[in-house]
């Protein structure tokens, strides 16, 4: 039994979370040959937080979810090419494009729950994978896109070699899209969220518009997805279609249950967590490195429900505890 | 005066079964109506037509004159017909608190709200302890749905209707499962209602009944066998033959010692 109410207090910060951005503030001086894949991370970070709010908060099941990603890498790089070279606002086109797919589908989609909406989201995103295989006049097709460029970040910061302009504007992207999601959550259209995630029947019968705050939470995500998508093409310079795979949908999916699903956190630790083994373990075995991974997400279900932040939560939980009983 | 709900020849039938048969009822302002009958005699699918989450195959519903027939679930809790479930229904991992929150923050239009705090909404968060304290929850309020006992949750399904602003109240055997002696907190609660509310409660305990109604209706195989006056109608011959070889025997006769 909690003393408060953790659904009310989720816009109170907690001083521990500055240790995480000191964290990737760090990486940026620690790491300088590692910004590459630091930036890899911040991005996948950023679209499963963008999960997170369907999947963790609001309750919708998606494997999906690489269908917005890919839209927005599309349109940014796109858009690029087509002589739309300023990056904010290339980004921002690029998550509206989503957004909007999002909410045209979303009405009907969201009827839809379980296995069934599973389904549909996966199907969605092999059409959308096969559309653009076949159009490849305007993606590339397998070849991908390559021949577009940037201009400056705020006319200022110049797209370097060594990525230190990517880093620092995926991590911006990142802090930003945080603290909206966060307040978003942690309003009362987030406790309606949490509401049709515990009980979706119940939800209706005390009067709540449930498809539309479903719509609403799913554009949002759609959007962030795009960002996610349009950071990705701005900072690789290259878009191909394994943005729009069901990998990626996937990827995404277990960087958030790793992580924990429903803490924004989550999201933010499950990417990296994943990334780096993914990394260093493919170097050590490339063919067994499924298996570390494997093993890590049986350890965070089977002993984490919530995730590794679930298990901390846990530890944090008994220290308190044998603290507690100590005490005279 | 027009009533507060009324239902003409209101008809469901599940396959070959008719469980709802030519229901007409009315409510004026501030009824307090009971609603008995015998087990399987279609009382709960009366109340899932009203409320919308089944749609009658035939007859009409009319919220204070208005036709609301076909009108959403939403919609009508928006219109203030409000329902309690005969087995509780909540956000069983939300606290006591966060399940009456959610149902003061959509009443109050607060849902739609995607950057204030929730937790600063102090005029929400202190409406939703009002009601919590009015039904002696106050002590459980951060304690989960699923870790409090029955009769409490009986107790919080109440104050989510509460919570609503209702103008019609439908309460589905609100004292099912509630141990007797916290049975006279519910009825304490209901009699607190805003006099000009109109409840229909649905009950098989006949002193609750007794204490609770001004206006009583049987209803037996989908059909109302009468409605009258609770004297009337817990002395009428008819009445006590239906509830013969019904568990609800007992019970019926325990509630008219006078009978
Ligand atoms: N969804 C349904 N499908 C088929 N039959 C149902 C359904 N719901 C209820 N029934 C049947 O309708 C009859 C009336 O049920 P109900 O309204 O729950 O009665 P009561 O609340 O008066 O005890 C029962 O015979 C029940 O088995
Ligand atoms: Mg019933």
């Amino acid at each position: 039994m909690t003393a408060r109410s953790e659904l009310l207090e989720r816009h109170s910060y907690n001083p521990i979370e500055a240790l995480y951005w000191l964290l990737l503030i760090g990486t940026f001086f620690a790491f300088p040959n590692y910004l590459s894949i630091a930036t890899t991370v911040v991005i996948m970070a950023l679209f499963a937080l963008s999960l997170d709010l369907v999947l963790g908060f609001a309750g919708i099941v998606t494997l999906g979810h690489a269908a917005y990603f890919g839209i927005g890498a599309y349109t940014a790089a796109l858009l690029a090419s087509g002589g739309w070279r300023e990056p904010i606002i290339d980004a921002v086109l690029a998550g509206l494009a989503s957004a909007g797919l999002a909410l045209m589908i979303g009405p009907a989609l969201l009827l839809l729950d379980g296995l069934p909406l599973i389904m549909v989201t996966m199907a969605v995103s092999a059409i959308l994978f096969e559309a653009a295989n076949k159009a490849s006049w305007l993606t590339g097709g397998d070849d991908g896109l390559r021949d577009f460029s940037f201009l400056p970040v705020f006319g200022l910061f110049p797209w370097s070699v060594y990525g230190q302009t990517s880093y620092l504007y995926a991590l911006g992207w990142l802090a930003l899209l945080f603290v909206l999601v966060r307040r978003v959550v942690s309003s009362p259209f987030g406790v309606a969220l949490q509401g049709i995630r515990e009980n979706r029947a119940r939800m209706r019968l005390i009067g709540s518009p449930v498809i539309g705050h479903l719509v609403r939470a799913y554009t949002l995500s759609a959007f962030m997805a795009g960002i996610a998508g349009a950071v990705h093409a701005q900072t690789n310079k290259f878009v191909s279609l394994e943005v729009l795979g069901i990998d990626t949908s996937v990827d995404v999916v277990v960087m958030l249950v790793l992580g924990g699903i429903g803490r924004l956190y989550g999201a933010l630790i499950g990417a990296p967590i994943y990334i780096l083994v993914k990394h260093f373990a493919a170097e050590w075995n490339p063919y067994h490195w499924m298996f570390i991974i494997g093993a890590l997400l049986i350890v965070a279900v089977r002993f984490g429900y919530g995730g590794l932040l679930g298990i901390l939560g846990r530890i944090e939980a008994w220290f308190a505890r044998a603290r507690g009983t100590r005490k005279p | 005066m027009t009533a507060a709900l009324e239902t003409f020849d209101l008809c469901k039938t599940f396959g070959a079964l008719k469980v709802v048969d030519r229901v007409s009822l009315r409510l004026p302002q501030g009824a307090r109506h009971a609603l008995i009958g015998p087990n399987g005699a279609g009382k709960t699918t009366l109340v899932q037509l009203l409320s919308g989450v089944l749609r009658a195959d035939s007859g009409r519903i009319l919220l204070a004159g208005a036709d609301i027939t076909t009108s959403s679930q939403q919609r009508r809790v928006k219109q203030g017909l409000v329902r309690t479930f005969q087995v509780t229904n909540l956000f069983r991992g939300l606290s006591v608190l966060e399940n009456v929150f959610l149902a003061v923050s959509e009443r109050q239009g607060a849902s739609r709200q995607m950057f204030a705090a929730a937790g600063r909404r102090r005029d929400l968060i202190e409406r939703a302890e009002a009601i919590i304290e009015q039904l002696g929850l106050a002590g459980d309020r951060h304690r989960r749905i699923s870790e409090i006992a029955y009769g409490q949750q009986r107790l919080v399904e109440i104050a989510v209707a509460l919570s609503l602003d209702p103008k019609v109240l439908l309460l589905d055997e609100p004292a099912a499962g509630i141990p007797s002696r916290e049975t006279s907190l519910l009825l304490d609660a209901v009699e607190r209602l805003p006099p000009d509310i109109a409840i229909l409660m649905i009950e098989h305990d006949m002193h609750v009944v007794r204490r609770f109604a001004r206006e009583v209706s049987v209803l037996v195989g989908g059909r109302i066998l009468m409605t009258g006056l609770p004297h009337e109608v817990m002395s009428s011959q008819e009445v006590h033959s239906v509830y013969l070889g019904q568990a609800g025997q007992k019970r019926f006769t325990a509630g008219v010692p006078h009978v």
